[in-house]
């Protein structure tokens, strides 16, 4: 497994050993109409650099609320977050400062519909005053241009599908240079054949940059094809029920979905996760 | 050409083919063809009163379409006529920009400061309701000049729709924009120049639609409880609302339909001026 990883996460020849996520016992709960309702109980997991770990549970069952802890859009009670060892939360400090180096890509994605798709894409470099208009426009043209993304450039975000509306998101998050993606299930709106070229591009791009991902989803191929390790969570409060090793080898290709060894974890996880969600069903838990 | 007589359904529709000829845009022709038949009805049901004997209730009363017809061809000729005109665009321009540019900055200063909304608000929802002409009375006591008085109150016909449609607008922004954008690095000026700037610009845009439809109500009305007042005559600086209403005291009943047709039309173009300009504005709106 860590050989494997080792092994794929070649930038270029030199091995990139950033965007180690460490959650360690993270409490967190909130307020529902004035009852306290514990959305993350005692949760560890501990992500390695460069890692495809991907989050499977029922729904509501606070995977999200982990997601937003770590990127810092809300605080934790809690326990601790560090990335690469150096303290996100936790520890007197009850939310992570939201920075560039963990950016998010959400469900529907959060392009600014009002700029085109280059100008989307260039927004960070630029506000970050990290390189100039000009560079961050070669670049952006670059990184579009991996993507299959020539020629949309002028267009603005509405006037593509949704499923380049996201490829576009993801150029838009990398060229930030993160050392981790956080992704909330930001294919779930997709249809299937869609959604399969959507996953081979992905790979592709995790395959150029070893970048970390953090990936919550629904859907359970997407989590074995994409996975160096899928985690299912319990039902509400959220913490790893159990984790699998997906031993399918790197670089895949559409192909892993019909082997064996794919239909064996698929119904071994899909038991897992079914006993979860049956009691989340049980206790009425909402979409979300 | 045969072929195509085969294929057009057997509906005798033969008779329109020179009106399709003639204006080949069916909304055109449709718009005009439901004019046609408004001025007919109306020509029918003025001149009741000779063809029946007795006239038609309401209808009966009215101005005939060529009296007003010919009653707008010798107003064309008087300056007075657009000197009504001229006073009202004035009042109209000055109270709708006055509107704007106090109403637009008020608006998203409610919208992105806590604080002050929750001084401001209150107070604002509270003179809401109260309608611009009730405010006449108290604007003639208020400012110095007559003229001035009526711009007030045509400033807040427009006011409290801008502002409300820009308050609607910023709070329909979805917050996940603002989430990217701050974890991309913007700062809060970029938020509020990048983001909520060019977000609220469609809400602006309806605001001052509907707004300039509100101040053409305003003014007429403004102009008919003190146009006349200091003295002025229907061929001075009266506006069309005065104009309007000095024909009816004068007995020159074609002139209070030209009035209102004028109205009608002044309205209407401000209307589509301000689409037009907004359209050009938000040009992501126009291409999905």
């Amino acid at each position: 497994m860590n050989a494997q990883l080792r092994q794929t996460v070649q930038r270029g020849g030199q091995t990139s050993l950033r965007g180690a996520i460490e959650i360690v016992d993270v409490v967190k709960s909130y307020d529902q109409g004035g009852a306290s309702v514990q959305a993350v109980d005692h949760c560890s997991l501990s992500i390695p650099a460069g890692e495809i770990c991907m989050i499977v549970g029922p729904s509501g069952c606070g995977k999200t609320t982990l997601l937003n802890a770590i990127a810092g859009f809300h605080g934790i009670d809690g326990g601790a977050i560090t990335l690469d060892g150096r303290t996100l939360c936790g520890q007197g400090r009850p939310k992570a400062e939201i920075g560039a180096d963990r950016i998010v890509v959400f469900q529907n994605g959060a392009l600014f519909p009002w700029k085109t798709n280059l100008d989307n894409v260039a927004f960070g470099p630029i506000v970050q005053k990290r390189l100039t208009k000009a560079e961050a426009y070669e670049k952006a043209r670059e990184l579009m241009a991996e993507a299959g993304l020539s020629g949309h450039e002028r267009a603005y975000p509405g006037e593509l599908s949704s499923g380049l509306q996201r490829r576009v998101e993801i150029v838009r998050a990398l060229m930030n240079d993160p050392a981790v993606l956080l992704l909330d299930e930001p294919y779930r709106a997709l249809d299937a054949l869609t959604k399969s070229v959507m996953h081979e591009a992905l790979l592709e791009t995790y395959y150029r940059t070893g970048v970390t991902i953090f990936f919550i989803t629904h859907d359970l191929e997407e989590a074995i094809f994409l996975g160096h390790r899928v985690v299912a969570m319990t039902s509400r409060p959220c913490r790893p029920k159990r984790i699998f090793e997906i031993d399918i080898p790197h670089p895949r290709s559409y192909d892993a979905l019909t082997s064996t060894r794919f239909r064996e974890l698929a119904a071994e996880i899909s038991a897992c996760v079914d006993e979860e969600a049956i009691k989340s069903f049980a206790l009425g838990e909402r979409e979300g | 050409m045969s072929d195509i007589a085969a294929n057009a359904p057997a509906t005798g529709r033969s008779n329109s083919i020179w009106a399709r000829r003639l204006i080949p845009d069916l909304a055109t022709r449709r718009a005009l063809i439901a004019i046609t038949a408004a001025l007919l009805v109306w020509q029918v049901g003025a001149t009741s009163g000779s063809w029946l004997g007795t006239p038609l209730p309401i209808i009966g009363a009215a101005p005939a379409p060529d009296a007003v017809l010919t009653a707008w061809t010798k107003l064309l000729g008087d300056p007075g006529y657009w000197q009504s005109w001229v006073s009202s665009l004035l009042r109209v321009t000055l109270g709708f920009i006055a509107a704007t540019a106090i109403g637009a900055p008020f608006g998203l200063a409610l919208s992105s400061w806590s604080i002050f909304r929750g001084l401001a608000f209150p107070v604002f929802e509270l003179l809401r309701p109260i309608p611009p002409l009730a405010w006449v009375p108290a604007s003639i006591i208020f400012w110095p000049t007559q003229e001035l008085s009526i711009a007030f109150v045509i400033f807040l016909g427009g006011f409290y729709t801008i502002v409300l449609n820009i308050l609607g607008g910023a709070d329909a922004l979805d917050p996940r924009l603002i989430q990217s954008a701050r974890s991309m690095g913007a700062s809060r000026w970029t938020i509020f120049r990048r983001l909520i700037l060019p977000g609220v610009l469609p809400s602006l845009g309806v605001g001052m639609e509907t707004a300039i439809g509100v101040t053409w109500e305003v003014v007429v009305a403004a102009e008919m409880i003190s146009g006349g007042s200091s003295g002025a005559s229907a061929s001075s600086g009266g506006g069309l609302g005065f104009f309007i209403w000095n024909s009816y005291v004068g007995g020159a009943y074609p002139n209070i339909v030209v009035g209102m047709i004028s109205i009608g039309f002044a309205g209407y173009f401000s209307s589509a001026l301000a689409r037009w300009a907004m359209g050009r504005a938000t040009p992501w709106l126009k291409r999905t």
